[in-house]
């Protein structure tokens, strides 16, 4: 275990979530792919800081990066929500257009 | 607690990182949306693992229990929005397909030749004997501007989640002048 | 090789507790219930048997993977909840967050029931998955609260520690809010008593209703250990760990373990089902600003 197979995995987990997040159709799917992007961030963030620079400051960085997805999320679903009500559907070929 | 160096230690890292990266590409591959989100939370389950392995055994346990919980919750709107039966019915939603596996495949040769080829500083420092503890007075004491500031953010998200997705307000629950007494059970539309 | 044989010695007897809990827990539920004791304890013995022969049933086009999942998952949750408690002076797995491992275990209980809900394709199951989720989300943030006030007084998050800072008065005496709000969260993650509309009769059953057969007794099983575990936890964090005069450590533990185990499953046969709306009102406008004034008193104790 070392940085660079860290950073390998981390790298791999981005990847995966972007092909999710520009080839699904579904917002929830969309939101899924954005999460393994995040935990990809995440497990980036903490090899740096084990690796490079073990100080508190690093872990707090981790703490917003968890807080930001949390956000995101949650936010997210209030949205995706509100559009399946108003709309009927959660494809987000749908949502392109605010108006009816 | 665990050392970085060690064949079980590597073994460790391996497992976890097959089971997040394979779990990964499961949840866009696989017959059913509860199977997708549960993918999707083991594959965080092995993030959180591989923090553990290297030492932030706080921040693994948390990433862990919170994506527990979201996952729980998230496949409730999985099958709110699609639908779909807990029978397994192949599904592929999918829109240019190939231009994201382009795109997907570009960045992991991007991100993954930076990794290799960069040549990454010594270490510097060594972490604190409890790194836990460190971290809680490093949020409490001179980081404690990112408490102050996540706590509202926090609140707000709440309340935006909310307010975004509530279909009725306290005027259906308590009438047009909020003096009916509440509708019982709570949640009924008067 | 002697340390792992030590170590499996002391697994095998975790388990062993957990099981002599799970049995005392659905004994006390029974007597609570009605029945006569001598009845309610031999009855466990009778439905293994019983259960362990029983033909297994399936449904149309079940998720069975997801299905096993669900129900198989409950037992090993509560053992491993088992292996957090301090039993003598240290617990089977040493660690210094022992307060968010007995979180991040009970919120994995979310995820199981609403799988052995979802898995077997049928209304009664979903019903009782969707709430369960529900009924989770009221019990679950006070029961974080709680977590947080023994915490909060022994300035640690180790379960051993927090045992062993209760010199003289046990935290479930001066913080009694935090202590049934724990409590509450016992009942909710074990899905007993007020607390088990989904797997109630209102439901025909919810979760437990297409279930048959070992799959049924592991999830009985798996019910009644978590009661137990999680009374086990309660144990070093509000009743003082092994602390008690004549009798050795790891025995006080286990005394105060199946006390607070058959108690709290008398109650839960007592008392009956609430249905869940009126409890996520209860949970989220009563209990919880409770348990954070709770808090707040033990913060300002330990500060000053």
């Amino acid at each position: 275990m070392t940085l660079e197979t860290v950073l390998l995995v981390a790298a791999a987990l981005v990847s995966v979530g972007l092909y999710g997040a520009l080839s699904q159709q579904v917002v929830v799917m969309v939101m899924m792919g954005l999460e393994l992007m995040i935990a990809g961030v995440l497990l980036a963030l903490g090899g740096f800081w084990w690796f490079l620079s073990p100080d508190p400051s690093g872990q707090v960085l981790l703490l917003v990066v968890l807080a930001a997805m949390t956000v995101e999320m949650a936010t997210g679903f209030a949205i995706a929500t509100l559009l399946h009500r108003r709309a009927g559907s959660d494809m987000t070929d749908m949502a392109a257009e605010l108006h009816e | 607690m665990v050392e970085t160096s060690g064949v079980l230690v590597d073994v460790a890292f391996w497992v976890c990182a097959a089971v997040a990266v394979g779990f990964g590409v499961l949840v866009f591959v696989v017959d059913s949306m509860a199977r997708a989100t549960y993918a999707l939370a083991l594959s965080f389950v092995a993030t959180g693992g591989a923090l553990l392995l290297m030492q932030q055994s706080y921040l693994g346990v948390i990433v862990v229990l919170m994506m527990v919980m979201e996952m729980a919750v998230m496949a409730v709107y999985m099958v709110m929005f699609m639908g779909m039966n807990p029978a397994l019915m192949p599904m592929s939603m999918v829109h240019s397909h190939r231009w994201a596996i382009g795109a997907a495949a570009t960045t992991f040769l991007l991100l993954g030749s930076g990794a290799v080829l960069v040549p990454w500083p010594v270490r510097r420092g060594a972490p604190a004997p409890d790194v836990t503890d460190a971290l809680g007075r490093a949020i409490m004491e001179s980081h404690m501007l990112v408490m102050m500031i996540v706590g509202p953010v926090m609140v707000a998200t709440i309340v935006v989640g909310v307010v975004l997705s509530s279909a009725r307000t306290r005027y259906d629950r308590l009438g047009d002048d909020l003096d009916q007494p509440a509708a019982d059970p709570p949640q009924e539309v008067r | 090789m002697t340390e792992l044989l030590q170590g499996v010695l002391v697994a095998a007897g975790i388990a062993a507790a957990v099981l002599a809990l799970a049995w005392a827990s659905s004994a006390a539920l029974a007597v609570g219930a009605g029945r006569p004791a001598a009845t309610a304890l031999g009855d466990p013995l009778l439905e293994v048997c019983r259960l362990l022969r029983q033909r297994r049933r399936t449904t149309v086009s079940a998720d069975v993977a997801l299905w096993r999942l669900g129900g198989w998952g409950l037992l090993p949750v509560a053992l491993l909840l088992g292996a957090l408690v301090p039993w003598g002076e240290e617990s089977l797995v040493p660690t210094s967050l022992g307060v968010v491992w007995a979180n991040t275990l009970d919120v994995l209980v979310w995820a199981l029931v609403w799988l052995l809900g979802w898995g077997a394709n049928s209304v009664a199951g979903l019903v009782g998955g969707y709430r369960f989720l529900a009924l989770a989300l009221a019990y679950e943030l006070p029961l974080m609260f709680a977590l947080v006030a023994p915490a909060m007084a022994a300035s640690s998050l180790d379960l051993a520690v927090i045992a062993g800072s209760q010199e003289g008065l046990w935290y479930a005496v001066w913080m009694p809010a935090a202590f049934v709000a724990y409590l509450l969260g016992v009942l909710g993650f074990a899905v007993r008593g007020p607390l088990s509309a989904p797997a109630g009769q209102e439901t025909s059953g919810g979760v437990l209703a297409e279930l048959s057969g070992p799959d049924l007794l592991v999830v009985r099983l798996g019910r009644h250990a978590l009661l137990g575990a999680g009374a086990a936890v309660a144990v070093p964090l509000f009743l003082g760990g092994g602390s008690g005069p004549w009798l050795p450590d790891p025995m006080w533990v286990v005394v105060k373990a199946l006390v607070l185990t058959a108690s709290l499953a008398y109650l839960a046969g007592r008392l009956p089902v609430l249905r869940v709306p009126r409890l996520l009102e209860i949970g989220w406008v009563v209990v919880l600003p409770l348990v954070v004034l709770q808090d707040l008193v033990v913060a300002v104790v330990v500060v000053t």
